[in-house]
């Protein structure tokens, strides 16, 4: 397949994997952002073909693990209402909440549906004029755009039973808070492709230049990730820190303009609760208030719940790259993807469903 | 496969479609409505002399030897997709569960649950292609029955048909049965059926149509045990759960190890496409024209051999092979040459977010 075999070539690959064993002097601790890029890795097997010496930790890059149990709770009250259609993306539904998940809604009774775009939930609002449709925008700077542009439509279409409950997150606040914790240990980060993808990758030379690290923006395929890892470690086995980008296929520097145009119309930047990880000051988006209308948390009044995560999951540990999946006591024992404790053994971007897939011994 | 047996083509639906243009209950009720449905539309279709007696059930004569029984419920939504529907689905799905037993299916059975408000006329386009794939696979619809549920309690129709076989003298195929050094063969690209269903229920379009697989298989099966005989060891149809269920469930069942080769499993093109797009692993996707042969390392050249003379085993490979590692447990060599676990699939795949 075009644009997807060249990247998973055995040969150029190895070729990477011995130049990065080449240059390894020392032992270094990298930190890939995307959950995506996690179960690349994971998948290809690419983890156990590099040096003993490079530790690869995975971070806080998957939209559904770090989406707030309460906001998850959130969802939950709003899809069990019997006028509403609840639409969300598939890797949403099966994520617990304190006491149930979407599919078990779902099978209750509730009207939960799996869409591909927030554009499908837009067309089943203008087919069920009498029902309140209720779309779950969770994710990155890479969603944002399809989910700004769904709620810009309905505007434009003055549909007044849509809403979307809110619950957008940014990486270069987060990327800040892991390496401004006392207990970091990344040295070194690949970036998240498709996130630079829309936003470009201006922001992050702040960050390099702050925090003295590398960061270097990398795609999703076993190549692309062989490349960024190698740039990593010629940096840090350099002493260089910035910003260089290995995705040039898909990434500019400034971004995909008239997307960050339309983000800038509909949402303004907020302060957002990480799940695992807290509070990170100025690190999502909400509705701006022109749009504020089709705000569901307000619309259904589910502001005031409150939630709390078991004692026993350390996702919040290893999204912040100070711990692996495996280093969990719960890890396939109390905690598998049919009765899961946290996010990330659900998704199918979470390192604890990475692990128990395809890395699994016992 | 095709959609119309030759008896078949061109006939008009058998119930006057300007009375009941939909199923009612009384359809359903035993009395005189039932008897015009099942007489004048399931006899005159599945027409065979077992059904034609009009009893409360087939009465049969079985060659000798072991007899093999298998069952299957068709609630599939979309009803029609490309490549079949549900009424050639239910008669593949039990003649390969027949075939995989190594059995040569001898009759089978069909029950219906339609729902009240079924078009007429869509009960015969289903009834119609049923009787066309059962005479394809020259495997009778010998005995039935009919059931109609209230408006909203059911899917439009389902369909269970049961199937009877008399199994090959001297064979005994089983999962137990794989053994290290067995060679695992598969007849023809992968994932084709699920994708296919998948494109249908939410509107999936791709440049070229994806088509299910759906198809019987015994003849073909029947073909690789002349050539390979008693060295078949095991035979699975990788249905639902795909290809890596179908694995684990044969690694338990032997408690060796089993090692595939992800270069080496066919896919075409397009579906290996759709799967990149929704981020779904096709080894999770279902078939149902597709089957898994294990086979001793001696004879599996010439399983292979017989598998791409068949039509329905032209793309036939060999995907990897039974080992003493790992015992119970599935491993695949990556594209790029790394290892990785291929587990069981946990609840149902739902594509990503990004």
């Amino acid at each position: 397949m075009k644009y997807v075999d060249e990247y998973r070539n055995e040969a150029d690959i190895q070729a990477f994997v011995s130049a990065i064993g080449k240059r390894v002097t020392k032992p270094w601790t990298l930190m890939e952002i995307c959950g995506g890029q996690t179960h690349t890795l994971i998948k290809s097997g690419f983890d156990r073909m590099l040096p003993e010496s490079i530790t690869l930790v995975h971070g806080p890059g998957c939209p559904v693990c770090v989406t707030p149990l309460e906001q998850i709770d959130r969802a939950l009250a709003i899809a069990a209402r019997p006028e509403v259609i609840f639409t969300s993306f598939g890797d949403m539904l099966r994520v617990p909440g304190s006491t149930t998940d979407l599919l078990s809604v779902k099978a209750k009774g509730g009207d939960v549906r799996m869409v591909y775009s927030p554009l499908d939930a837009v067309k089943l609002a203008q087919k069920h004029p009498q029902r309140q449709v209720v779309f779950f925008a969770v994710g990155f700077e890479t969603t944002a755009p399809a989910n700004a542009m769904a709620v810009w439509q309905a505007a434009k279409l003055g549909l007044d039973n849509f809403s979307v409950l809110v619950s957008h997150v940014l990486v270069p606040p987060a990327m800040e808070a892991l390496l401004g914790a006392p207990d970091n240990q990344v040295q070194g980060f690949l970036a998240a492709g498709h996130v630079c993808t829309v936003m470009g990758y201006q922001d992050y030379f702040a960050i390099a230049e702050r925090h003295r690290v590398p960061i270097v923006v990398t795609g999703f395929e076993p190549l692309d990730l062989a490349h960024g890892i190698h740039m990593t470690v010629d940096m840090l086995e350099a002493g260089r820190v910035g910003v260089e980008n290995q995705y040039t296929r898909a990434v500019t520097p400034e971004g995909n303009v008239p997307a960050q145009r339309l983000l800038k119309e509909v949402f303004v930047v907020c302060d957002r609760a990480w799940r695992g990880i807290g509070v990170i000051p100025m690190s999502g988006y909400a509705l701006a208030p022109a749009y504020a209308s089709y705000d569901a948390e307000t619309r259904f009044d589910v502001g005031g719940i409150t939630a709390v995560e078991s004692p026993l999951c350390i996702a919040g540990e290893i999204m912040r790259g100070l711990k692996r999946p495996h280093h969990c006591s719960a890890f396939g024992t109390a905690c598998t993807p049919e009765r899961p404790l946290g996010a990330p053994m659900v998704s199918s971007e979470g390192a604890c469903a990475a692990y128990y897939q395809y890395k699994r011994t016992a | 496969m095709s959609d119309v047996g030759p008896a078949l083509a061109g006939m008009m639906c058998p119930i006057p479609i300007e009375e009941y243009p939909h199923v009612t209950l009384a359809h359903g009720g035993g009395g005189r409505m039932t008897q015009m449905l099942v007489e004048r539309m399931f006899a005159a279709a599945f027409a065979n002399a077992a059904l034609g007696e009009m009893h409360d059930g087939a009465v049969l004569t079985l060659p000798p030897g072991r007899v093999a029984i298998s069952t299957d419920s068709f609630v599939v939504s979309p009803r029609f997709f490309p490549g079949g529907d549900i009424g050639s689905l239910a008669v593949h799905g039990t003649v390969n569960d027949l075939a995989m037993c190594a059995a040569r299916p001898i009759a089978i059975t069909a029950g219906f649950v339609l729902e009240e408000g079924l078009a007429m006329e869509e009960l015969w386009r289903i009834v119609r292609s049923m009787a066309a794939a059962a005479a394809e696979a020259q495997v009778p619809v010998v005995t039935g029955d009919t059931k109609v549920v209230d408006r909203g309690k059911g899917d439009g129709i389902y369909i269970n048909t049961t199937g009877i076989g008399v199994v090959r003298d001297g064979f005994d195929i089983a999962p137990r049965r794989a053994r290290p050094g067995d060679i695992v063969l598969v007849n023809g690209p992968i994932a084709e059926h699920g994708i296919a269903i998948l494109s249908v229920r939410e509107g999936l379009e791709f440049e070229s149509p994806i088509v299910s697989d759906s198809a019987a298989l015994h003849g073909l099966v029947g073909a690789v045990l002349d050539a390979a005989g008693e060295a078949v060891h095991v035979l699975r149809d990788p249905t639902r759960g795909g290809v890596s269920s179908a694995m684990n469930e044969i690694a338990q069942a032997s408690r060796f190890g089993i090692r595939l080769e992800e270069t080496a499993i066919p896919i075409a093109e397009p579906v290996r496409g759709a799967c990149e797009i929704l981020g779904l692993d096709p080894l999770y996707v279902a078939n149902e024209g597709k089957v898994l042969v294990i086979v001793a390392p001696g004879r599996a050249g010439a399983a292979l051999a017989a598998l791409r003379a068949h039509p329905l085993g032209q793309g036939a490979a060999r995907i990897g092979e039974v080992v003493d590692d790992h015992p119970g447990r599935v491993f695949m060599k990556s594209r790029i040459g790394g290892m990785r676990v291929v587990d069981m699939l946990s609840g149902e795949q739902l594509p990503r977010i990004c």
